[in-house]
């Protein structure tokens, strides 16, 4: 395990680097969001039933899972990258852990991210978004944010040493951005129709949205019961992990690790060989 | 005395689908020495290295390196060798001495500062130390991944086709630190098509072709193997078959004419055949000759020589000749 932290750490050191030395994929990815809310957020909530503020209130949880779920997309570039570079045959002739690049990219991933957050942060709270349950319950959605962050990453690194190319997996990768728009990130999900709506529920973005809407405003529906538009955090008659989605949210961050960090482990350890 | 071998091959196999890129390959490599495998394009060569490096897991067969059996000991076998692909295998992305200095990280060296700008130093990297890798020439690139190999001193260095590409200046510098290495004791297994580069630097050849070792042994002793070739030019057509006559007797091969040079050749594998003793007989004979060579053979002759039962284009063949 020591060989784990120890070979982890320094090709964390490597990420970091990389990102640093070229930041362009890691700011384009983190500002993308801020535009998605204000477009979103002034064009598209004009045209809602719900008033404006109220829908950029809602639409900030959404988009900051939604940017999360992008993990997927920057994971596989970064695999896809790396594994067509002569760089990994000499990382598997070196005697270290087999988990320790791949584990190095994933938690690198999460400090930039971590950081990128912020930005986002501050221009919903600008735009009305507002923090109103105690500082526990932020720093829980936040922390579940990452998780789910880190979930995501490891989808990407596994798709991304599976794809031939690093053209094949750009494409592929950005075809990601659909899975927020099948949601409740954007929209609330409770007018779908029946199937739709169940497919959207079990979409794992939703029940972290769900989450983080719950424990950002606890009191959310109190709130609206004074008079706004009845768009409760968690919706009458709504699948499993949305109608619990604190314990929804844990549940598919762990399905996904456990299912797809061994697979990007072994599939990085033997290089397909 | 037994000899010590740092890699010793039984039978390897490998498959991709349906192609079978090594099929039954049988190395030795004594400790200390340097061992030149060389074949054309697509022999196996590349293949032969991802093995042995524990890259690829063999379908059959069984070999030890450093002493360690490649499958069940593989973490063994990483810690004594020393591999440079074919395309440098450092990070494009990290300056060169963010490269080494990772790689001695990687391998536990205490100052991992240190020993890389010693390796910069030892490589003529130090001016272009911060600089990105993706920004550096053909020749540095290879160095960094050279010096890369080298941050522990490896038992068994793997290097695959080092030279491939690089101007004759950069080659010369590889030359030398393969050198350099073979005078430490470091076993080094080397794959090129070049085969000025076997000859120059290597103990023992090993000849690939289709994915097996076609034929082992020294430079001297594949030259010996394939003898000399004596080539007669002749004043006029007439007098070809009369120097074919002599050149039959006196190589007991059948001679092959260049019809429109008026030359005829034979090989031979007679020492006694030399320049002078070809000259006197073909004159006793009457020839009336206008050149004579007796050149010893170069390792292309022994490579086409021993590779010849093969259906190459004459393309193939040119990409050997360097």
């Amino acid at each position: 395990m020591s060989t784990l932290a120890y070979d982890g750490t320094a090709m964390l050191g490597r990420q970091l680097r990389r990102i640093r030395n070229n930041p362009g994929l890691a700011i384009l990815t983190q500002t993308m969001p801020i535009t998605m809310l204000l477009f979103f957020g002034y064009v598209f909530g004009s045209a809602l039933a719900m008033p404006g503020e109220e829908y950029r209130a809602f639409l900030v949880p959404g988009l900051l899972v939604a940017t999360a779920a992008n993990g997927i997309m920057t994971g596989m570039f970064q695999a896809a990258q790396d594994s067509h570079r002569g760089v990994m045959d000499r990382f598997r002739t070196l005697p270290m852990s087999r988990a320790a690049v791949p584990l190095g990219q994933a938690v690198a991933d999460l400090v930039v991210t971590a950081a990128g957050t912020v930005p986002l942060l501050l221009v919903g709270l600008a735009v009305g978004w507002r923090i109103e349950g105690s500082a526990l319950e932020a720093v829980c959605a936040l922390g579940l944010l990452l998780l789910f962050r880190f979930a995501a990453t490891w989808i990407g690194i596994f798709l991304g040493l599976l794809s031939r190319s690093e053209e094949a997996a750009g494409q592929l990768g950005s075809a990601t951005f659909m899975l927020p728009l099948l949601s409740n990130a954007y929209i609330p999900t409770d007018n779908l129709p029946g199937w739709l709506r169940a497919v959207a529920e079990w979409n794992p973005i939703s029940a972290v949205s769900t989450a983080l809407r719950t424990l950002f405003s606890p009191k959310l529906s109190a709130s609206l019961e004074q008079g706004g538009a009845p768009i409760a955090p968690v919706p009458e008659g709504a699948a499993w992990p949305v109608a619990h989605p604190v314990a929804g949210s844990l549940a598919w961050c762990a399905v996904l690790i456990a299912v797809f960090l061994p697979l990007a482990v072994r599939r990085y350890a033997t290089g397909g060989r | 005395m037994t000899t010590t071998y740092a890699v010793l091959s039984e039978g390897l196999e490998k498959r991709f689908g349906d192609v079978h890129a090594v099929r039954g390959l049988d190395l030795a490599v004594a400790e200390g020495t340097v061992c030149g495998v060389l074949g054309p394009n697509g022999a196996g060569k590349t293949t032969a290295v991802r093995l042995l490096t524990t890259l690829l897991r063999p379908d059959a067969g069984s070999a030890r390196v450093a002493g360690h059996d490649l499958v069940r000991e593989a973490a063994a076998v990483r810690r004594s060798i020393g591999v440079t692909g074919q395309y440098a295998s450092v990070d494009g992305d990290l300056t060169g001495r963010q490269n080494l200095r990772l790689f001695a990280k990687l391998h536990r060296v205490r100052d991992a500062q240190a020993r890389a700008a010693e390796l910069l130093d030892r490589f003529g990297l130090t001016e272009a130390a911060d600089r990105p890798a993706s920004t550096y020439s053909g020749g540095m690139r290879r160095r960094l991944d050279l010096a890369a190999s080298l941050i522990r001193r490896p038992a068994v260095l793997f290097l695959d086709e080092p030279t491939a590409g690089l101007d004759p200046a950069s080659r010369n510098r590889i030359w030398a630190a393969v050198r350099a290495l073979k005078g430490e004791g470091t076993t080094v297994l080397l794959t090129t098509q070049y085969l000025e580069e076997a000859d120059q630097l290597a103990d023992d050849i090993a000849l690939v072709d289709r994915g097996r070792v076609a034929h082992t042994g020294s430079p001297a002793e594949l030259k010996a193997l394939i003898g000399s070739y004596a080539e007669v030019v002749v004043a006029h057509a007439d007098a070809m078959a009369q120097a074919a006559a002599v050149l039959d007797q006196l190589t007991g091969r059948e001679p092959t004419f260049a019809e429109e040079r008026h030359a005829v050749g034979a090989v031979t594998t007679d020492p006694t055949l030399t320049l002078p003793r070809l000259v006197r007989e073909l004159d006793a004979a009457g020839v009336p000759l206008l050149d004579a060579t007796v050149r010893p053979p170069t390792l292309d002759d022994v490579f086409l020589r021993l590779t010849d039962d093969r259906n190459e284009t004459p393309t193939d063949r040119k990409e050997l000749v360097t």
